[in-house]
């Protein structure tokens, strides 16, 4: 850096064009980056698109989407039922995921004492690590019969009852099922929930905690009035990771869901899901329909995808909105 | 997870292959893919023969709609598939099909303190349990066929695969022969819309969920329930005579058939006559051109099959596969010779060229 300073004569040296060459290189390679991944992404649309034409050709987008028959010797397909499988199974996972990761990630900011914090911490992280094929196999092979065997008859006789939720739970227990699926999501998807929220927890200012303290709050207010609103966007954004990895998971799912390609009111059923469709029957799947059939559920997922993405952002813009309109 | 992993090696295999098959003069490896239901017995021979030959066969387990993906894309020597492939369809591609092994499916069952061959089923009853009209255990159709046998009031769940398969193509041919309704409302197909039931991955799903599950009903391979010590049933055949899941009686399936009179050898050995057949017997066929792009390649598949044919029946046992019996194996090689030519029309393969031990 001495040499680029030579006075003021104004004419720039060598180092000094060398500095700019490696800022513009810099940019373009930056650009580029950017650049390529809205292009992958275009691709992706438009080979998804082609490659189901043959299939919404024939059978119409809509009708696609709200027939459930799935029958390769008379070549008929219809999405539904592995559209609701995957929605269905998704949502359960949230339902069970979102307010324990909550819990993990609240004790561990607030109340775990130190040394406990880390340990807990790790292992969160530790389970965000094993691959799906673990998940599906322990769901198969030890969750499944123990769900079956204990605690499906337990649900059959308690929410069963029910009026209007009753019919959901009543199906003979097999253990596996779109429930089963769901659960298994649901611990699949807690690490990464719970180690995000923890982060953004932890990003909260030890002066704004410690003043609503001061002022004679308890725990749970400080979280529900100080940290989670402070936090809520990071938070969110944990909470569209574990939903993004709950309707594209595959592996663990194709081993609990039961795959069949049938609508059931009982959760306790089995069904199947977009992910775990495809993955079945790819290999096999000739003739063109059949496998146009399969790339347009593909499609379908991406484009759920995208709308719980455009969704969730759009909350996140109004949440704001609203927090700004407030006075402070 | 072992077959994705084989996919995948494929697609790098394949680009690599061309090399090998573009150079005529001398091949030293032949490469073939598709139907994942063989390939534990043609990596044995695969094996063996290199010892031998110094040839090396690189066989792809990608499944048989995969295969035949490849050998129409022509990027493979040889493709493979569990079910053979339409006469029209061969004819259309200039192709050839033989059967190069057999296999059985075996009726599988949850029945705690049931043996294995105890129960017995004919094929309409087979058909009513899988549409899903038979649903108890105790219902007449069974109990008529099973007096000695006490079965429980226990509800049936069938277990089918999930996944499009050549075990399944060959169980449900059985089905939509020996039943009016089966052919009428399911069909028969690699994967087809099951009227009932839960459905398992691959063999191993089909096994864990009819073992997890009290009063199942599946169907595997039959190497597959011999390894595994599955509770089979005995079916009635086209005799009229109930039948156990063997080798002997797979064999006696193959040797009753009239493969002279199938064009194309498109011939699904389910319900075959004769006193000792197995009734869902099937099997596993190679598909090559017949008008041979690289003749050096092609004789060298050839070789390899008929070597396979003629030295590889004790292995194929060993592993609970069939082998041909001699009188196919004639039929094929012949065939062989009548059919797969170069591009001036000269044979490929003749008898001479038969590998000696």
């Amino acid at each position: 850096m001495m040499n680029t300073v030579t006075g003021n004569t104004g004419v720039p040296v060598p180092n000094r064009i060398a500095g700019s060459l490696g800022d513009r290189l810099f940019h373009g390679v930056a650009w580029m980056a950017a650049v390529g991944v809205l292009l992958v992404l275009g691709a992706i649309i438009v080979m998804l698109t082609i490659g189901a034409s043959p299939a919404f050709e024939k059978f119409g987008f809509f009708n696609f989407l709200s027939t459930a028959e799935w029958n390769p010797v008379t070549e008929m397909f219809g999405g539904l039922s592995p559209l609701v499988g995957t929605l269905v199974s998704s949502a359960i996972a949230i339902l069970i995921g979102l307010p324990v990761s909550f819990g993990i990630a609240l004790f561990i900011t607030e109340m775990a004492p130190p040394w406990l914090k880390r340990p807990v911490g790790t292992a969160i992280e530790l389970l965000a690590a094993i691959p799906s094929i673990i998940y599906g196999m322990w769901g198969l092979f030890i969750f499944a019969p123990f769900f079956a065997d204990h605690i499906q008859p337990l649900l059959t006789d308690t929410l069963g009852e029910l009026p209007l939720i009753g019919a959901l739970f009543q199906d003979p227990p097999l253990g596996i099922s779109v429930f089963t699926a769901g659960i298994i999501l649901a611990i699949m998807i807690i690490p990464f929930i719970a180690s995000v929220m923890r982060d953004v927890f932890e990003t909260v200012p030890a002066e704004l905690r410690e003043s609503a303290y001061g002022v004679g709050s308890t725990t749970w207010e400080v979280v529900w009035n100080v940290v989670l609103p402070m936090t809520k966007v990071g938070a969110m954004g944990g909470v569209m990771l574990g939903l993004g990895r709950a309707l594209g998971e595959t592996m663990a799912v194709t081993f609990v869901i039961g795959n069949a390609h049938k609508l059931h009111l009982g959760l306790f059923e089995p069904g199947n899901s977009i992910a775990s469709t495809i993955a079945n029957e790819f290999t096999e799947a000739d003739g063109e329909v059949y496998t146009a059939s399969l790339i347009a559920l593909g499609l379908i997922l991406f484009i759920i995808t995208f709308i719980v993405l455009g969704l969730a952002k759009i909350m996140l813009l109004r949440m704001a909105a609203r927090q700004e309109g407030r006075p402070a | 997870m072992l077959k994705q992993f084989a996919s995948s090696v494929a697609v790098v295999a394949l680009s690599l292959s061309f090399v090998s098959s573009a150079n005529a003069a001398d091949v030293t490896q032949i490469n073939g893919a598709g139907a994942t239901f063989p390939y534990p017995i043609y990596a044995k021979w695969a094996s063996a023969y290199q010892k031998e030959t110094g040839i090396k066969l690189n066989y792809q387990s990608i499944g048989s709609g995969g295969g035949i993906k490849q050998i129409k894309k022509k990027t493979v020597d040889f493709g493979a598939s569990d079910a053979p492939m339409k006469p029209e369809e061969l004819d259309k591609y200039g192709m050839i099909q033989w059967p190069q092994i057999m296999g059985g499916v075996v009726p599988v069952v949850n029945l705690p303190g049931i043996e294995s061959g105890k129960i017995h089923l004919d094929g309409k009853t087979l058909a009513d349990i899988f549409l899903g009209r038979i649903t108890k255990w105790n219902d007449k159709r069974i109990t008529a066929l099973n007096p000695n046998v006490k079965l429980p009031d226990h509800k049936i769940t069938v277990v089918h695969r999930s996944d499009g398969s050549g075990t399944t193509f060959i169980f449900t041919n059985y089905l939509n022969k020996v039943s009016k309704a089966w052919a009428d409302k399911v069909g028969n197909a690699k994967a087809v819309s099951w009227p009932a039931g839960v459905g398992g991955k691959g063999n191993e799903g089909v096994a864990s969920y009819v073992s997890r599950i009290g009063g199942s009903i599946g169907y595997v391979e039959y190497a597959y329930a011999l390894q595994n010590k599955m509770t089979y049933t005995l079916l009635r055949n086209k005799d009229g005579k109930y039948v156990a899941p063997t080798a002997e009686n797979f064999q006696a399936a193959a040797a009753g058939a009239e493969w002279g009179k199938a064009k194309n050898y498109y011939l699904i050995l389910t319900d075959q006559p004769g006193e000792k057949s197995w009734p869902i017997t099937g099997a596993s066929f190679i598909i090559v051109y017949k008008q041979a792009q690289h003749p050096d390649s092609a004789r060298a598949v050839l070789k390899f099959f008929d070597w396979a044919y003629h030295h590889g029946g004790e292995m194929a046992n060993k592993l609970d596969y069939v082998p041909m019996p001699a009188k196919v194996v004639n039929m094929v090689e012949n065939t062989w010779t009548k059919s797969i030519h170069t591009a001036s029309g000269e044979p490929v393969w003749t008898s001479k060229m038969v590998v000696q031990k």
